[in-house]
């Protein structure tokens, strides 16, 4: 393992300036403070030209091998913008920053490559993107669906805001939904509703 | 057997959809060569309701109630995940006493889910005397929870900026008696499970997964710690009251055979662990700094701060599997523009196919289990051989890994 030594947030974002140049759109570190003391935790917000994400990724692994916690998406519109969210330098007493990647992708052309040959466990947030999202991930070993049902409609994509999201025919209000006809006749008969519409409920015989 | 002219065959066993040791249910399709596990393949999914989509269409302090209900187990992380998230976009200082009731529910919490845990561990191996025994003393925590946050599950404890209850000065002792109760069984737990030759025999080198191999794969929480790779949330990523505190991630110790990857590193690290959230409980309650527990208790401002809310944030806790995680996107509406929840399992799910794979059908309950796959019932499996199919329930699947137990213990 590459074990360089532990960098400030700072200097990891002065490496990729220097790496990236004009690639890096945006980079920028939240901070936050809790309990008593209100000892630092850091995340480090890069947005990458989509072109350059595995090497934005490479760089990472450069710096010290990263955890990556998910791949979260947002639907901007014209564009749907995917976040790879990594966490490095764990197991260093209150040393460890979030880092996310983010890469947007045009809805004209909705393609990203894998990156499940230099971190293996993305498969699954890949895959879910996939269905989730309708975008294709190139070079990905295993595209089934992952939590969608089979007979999920083909084409819909849940997280999506504009018309290839979950249509409302699709959607099941708990409170329209009538009791199940085909059940034995409940042990205690149901209440009638009585006059002025009202129905009287829970009141003691 | 000797009848059987396609024995050699490598044949197919679908293991779900509602599978052994399993809350969740997970469709498995293994290869089978004889009893041995060649290839393992499953997918999960099958209990997905779309709260992410629920919650996109819900105002933040609704979904703090929904986040409850993400997990039957773990009834505080999603919920202090997802506040800490919209916190820290609407820049909410929470209160320092809110922050320390929240770890110490959190921690107690992290009790009764591995306990429970024990509890499901010992009975798939046929060790029932102990299961009682796990769940018995797991009681004792449930009603040390209802008793601060009114609740057994879907505590309804966290809300944004806060907490809803407070800690009363009668409640300490309630606690410090719950504690020293653990502290006097934890031990009595410890040797049961750490020095009884059956447990070892099939836990030990049994589920094996490499310290590279849970790098590769995202392993997080308890199973990435038995592995030996030191993560911990709660060591690493100070938030809520531990940054004031020392907690060290925990490993399998060398002493009891070092950091292997095995069901037993996962059991040794679980019941250290307990030990560990019983110390943080204690010094958090020495420490509780007095004052408000919560930002603002008007509901109507609150969500008038989280509408203006706008930007990006993760809020990021270690579950009693691993860390959880929550990205929420806010953009000056009602509702979150993006919400995306990582649950611990989620990371550990694709370690099990280096620890299944080699190893015998009969081992498959505990090996799967032992990764905490936020446990459950459990319903059949399906055996097909030769085209003939054969329902196994899932008292024949116990049967067969009990009968393991006791021919190992001939």
């Amino acid at each position: 393992m590459n074990e360089t030594p532990h960098l400030t947030p700072e200097q990891i974002i002065e490496r990729y300036r220097r790496e990236f140049g004009e690639g890096l759109i945006d980079a920028k570190v939240t901070e936050r403070g809790e309990g008593t003391k209100k000892t630092r935790s850091y995340n480090i917000w890069f947005r990458v030209r989509r072109d350059l994400l595995r090497q934005a990724i490479r760089q990472l692994m450069d710096i010290r091998f990263p955890h990556l916690a998910v791949i979260a998406g947002n639907d901007l519109g014209d564009q749907i913008e995917l976040l790879y969210i990594f966490s490095v330098f764990y197991g260093e007493k209150f040393g460890e920053y979030m880092v996310t990647i983010g890469v947007s992708l045009p809805k004209s052309d909705l393609t990203v490559p894998t990156i499940t040959d230099m971190i293996p466990g993305a498969l699954f947030s890949e895959r879910e993107k996939q269905e989730f999202f309708g975008v294709t991930v190139t070079g990905i070993p295993d595209g089934r669906r992952l939590f969608l049902p089979e007979d999920f409609p083909q084409g819909v994509y849940p997280w999506r805001k504009d018309e290839t999201g979950v249509p409302p025919e699709m959607v099941r209000d708990l409170w329209a939904v009538d009791r199940p006809t085909d059940r034995p006749a409940p042990p205690v008969p149901e209440k009638l509703p009585v006059e002025n519409g009202k129905e009287k409920r829970g009141e003691p015989q | 057997m000797s009848a059987d002219k396609k024995k050699t065959a490598p044949y197919t066993v679908p293991i779900g959809p509602v599978h052994p040791a399993l809350k969740e249910p997970v469709m498995f399709t293994f290869g089978m060569e004889g009893e041995v596990v060649k290839t393992v393949d499953f997918a999960p999914g099958q209990a997905h309701r779309g709260i992410e989509w629920m919650g996109m269409r819900r105002n933040p302090v609704q979904i703090v109630h929904l986040t409850d209900r993400v997990c039957g187990i773990c009834g505080i992380v999603h919920s202090l995940s997802f506040a800490r998230a919209v916190e820290q976009i609407a820049g909410i200082e929470v209160p320092e006493r809110a922050d320390y009731i929240r770890t110490i529910l959190h921690e107690f919490e992290r009790i009764q889910s591995h306990l429970l845990w024990a509890g499901v561990a010992a009975h798939e191996l046929g060790f029932d005397s102990l299961f009682y025994l796990a769940w018995r003393v797991r009681e004792k925590s449930m009603d040390l929870i209802e008793n601060l946050t009114g609740n057994r599950v879907n505590y309804g404890i966290v809300q944004i900026g806060g907490v809803r209850r407070d800690i009363s000065d009668e409640q300490r002792p309630l606690i410090e008696a719950g504690l020293a109760y653990y502290q006097g069984l934890l031990d009595q737990m410890a040797t049961l499970f750490l020095e009884d030759s059956t447990i070892r025999m099939r836990c030990r080198d049994h589920g094996f997964l490499s310290e590279e191999d849970a790098r590769m794969l995202c392993a997080i929480g308890p199973t990435a710690r038995a592995s030996g790779l030191n993560m911990d949330v709660r060591q690493d990523y100070p938030y809520c009251a531990y940054g004031d505190l020392d907690v060290r991630a925990i490993l399998p110790p060398a002493e009891l055979g070092g950091p292997r990857g095995d069901v037993y590193d996962r059991i040794i690290v679980r019941l250290l662990e307990v030990g560990q959230s019983i110390d943080i409980i204690r010094q958090c309650l020495d420490m509780l700094p007095a004052g408000e527990i919560l930002w603002e208790p008007k509901l109507p401002k609150l969500l008038a701060a989280c509408k203006k809310a706008q930007g990006e944030a993760i809020g990021r806790v270690e579950a009693p599997r691993g860390e959880c995680m929550h990205y929420v996107r806010m953009d000056g509406n009602d509702a979150p523009a993006s919400w995306k929840i990582k649950a611990s399992t989620y990371s550990n799910l694709m370690s099990w196919v280096p620890m299944l794979e080699g190893e015998q059908l009969a081992d498959v309950p505990i090996i799967v289990a032992s990764i905490d796959p936020c446990l459950s019932c459990t319903d059949r499996v399906t055996i097909v051989r030769d085209k003939r199919r054969k329902i196994i329930t899932k008292e024949e699947m116990t049967r067969l890994s009990r009968e393991k137990t006791r021919r190992l213990s001939q």
